[in-house]
């Protein structure tokens, strides 16, 4: 990660895509969201998206998994002092999810993030959050989800006040 | 699919219930982080001590999806679930750690017939994760879409 203070605003990165199969749906589903229309095909075409589809759950953690493996294809460079850059932290949270359009068996969606806004922390002067806009779109340009992320991000020199 | 026993008209705004009993093992905490999270805090004990979580702990990701099993097994898979539309929010509050207990407080704060589908109810829920010392470990409030036991009937509130 870079250190918060360099962080921009507007900053996208794309990350890649997946290919959602069905035995892996049907995996995540059966651990975590185990709804007929996620676990089985032949129900799901009498359910409610006509067909089996990916848990939400399993939609979002897929743009996490590609999250993390561009940020260590993308690492930043240590400061000129030799200081190494810093690991991703911890996050408090996300608003505003959506699953808009179903991911269905076979559909490739292809992740990206974009920096929106950045927050101060008083009550952890070493840190900033840093909130992204976080989007995934399948084959036809649909938009499968999208959510404001937020992390926690070092800062290079703790605030002072 | 059997008959469902929840129906839109059976979640009543104001109405707050409990369920769920989920032990959370190492093992699974580090198979979901080695999948979808791989932070060294979701991998490794003595990261997760080192790092300002203070201990190996879930995966926020990971937590949600404990939390949905739980509600599959506490009430959605028994009810005419249609999905969700997303979430509004989630608040990862406190670290879910190895070795926790956790349980669902759902307290339903909305609720409204769909306009467009009159065999379809929105409710919106609160839902709180806690953890053995009942603390709340993460909060999630957002709609989901439920089928109605008397499509289009009139609803008195």
């Amino acid at each position: 990660m870079p250190w918060f203070e360099d962080v921009k605003i507007g900053t996208r990165m794309e990350l890649g895509s997946h290919t959602f199969t069905e035995d892996e749906i049907i995996a995540f589903a059966k651990k975590y969201d185990p709804q007929y229309f996620h676990i089985d095909p032949e129900a799901a075409k009498n359910g409610p998206f006509g067909t089996l589809t990916a848990s939400g759950w399993h939609t979002s953690a897929t743009w996490m998994k590609l999250m993390i493996a561009a940020r260590r294809a993308n690492a930043e460079p240590p400061d000129a002092d030799g200081r190494q850059p810093p690991a991703g932290g911890p996050s408090p949270g996300f608003l505003d999810m959506k699953w808009p359009v179903p991911v269905r068996v076979g559909d490739t969606i292809s992740y990206s993030t974009e920096v929106i806004e950045k927050i101060d922390m008083r009550s952890r002067p070493g840190w900033g959050i840093v909130r992204s806009r976080n989007v995934g779109v399948n084959q036809n340009g649909e938009v499968v989800m999208s959510f404001i992320g937020q992390g926690l991000v070092q800062r290079r020199e703790p605030r002072k006040d | 699919m059997s008959r469902p026993k929840y129906y839109w008209e059976d979640f009543r705004v104001g109405e707050t219930v409990e369920f769920g009993n989920k032990h959370v093992t190492k093992e699974e905490i580090i198979e979901f982080a080695s999948e979808f999270d791989p932070q060294p805090f979701h991998l490794d004990e003595e990261a997760g001590r080192q790092s300002i979580l203070g201990g190996l702990c879930a995966s926020g990701w990971h937590s949600c999806a404990m939390m949905m099993r739980m509600m599959c097994d506490g009430y959605i898979l028994e009810s005419a679930s249609m999905g969700a539309p997303g979430v509004d929010e989630v608040r990862w509050r406190k670290p879910v750690y190895v070795g926790d207990t956790l349980r669902i407080r759902r307290t339903c704060t909305e609720r409204r017939p769909s306009k467009s589908r009159p065999e379809m109810g929105l409710t919106k829920f609160h839902i709180e994760m806690l953890n053995q010392n009942d603390e709340v470990v993460v909060t999630s409030d957002g709609w989901a879409m439920y089928g109605r036991r008397y499509p289009g009937a009139p609803v008195e509130e």
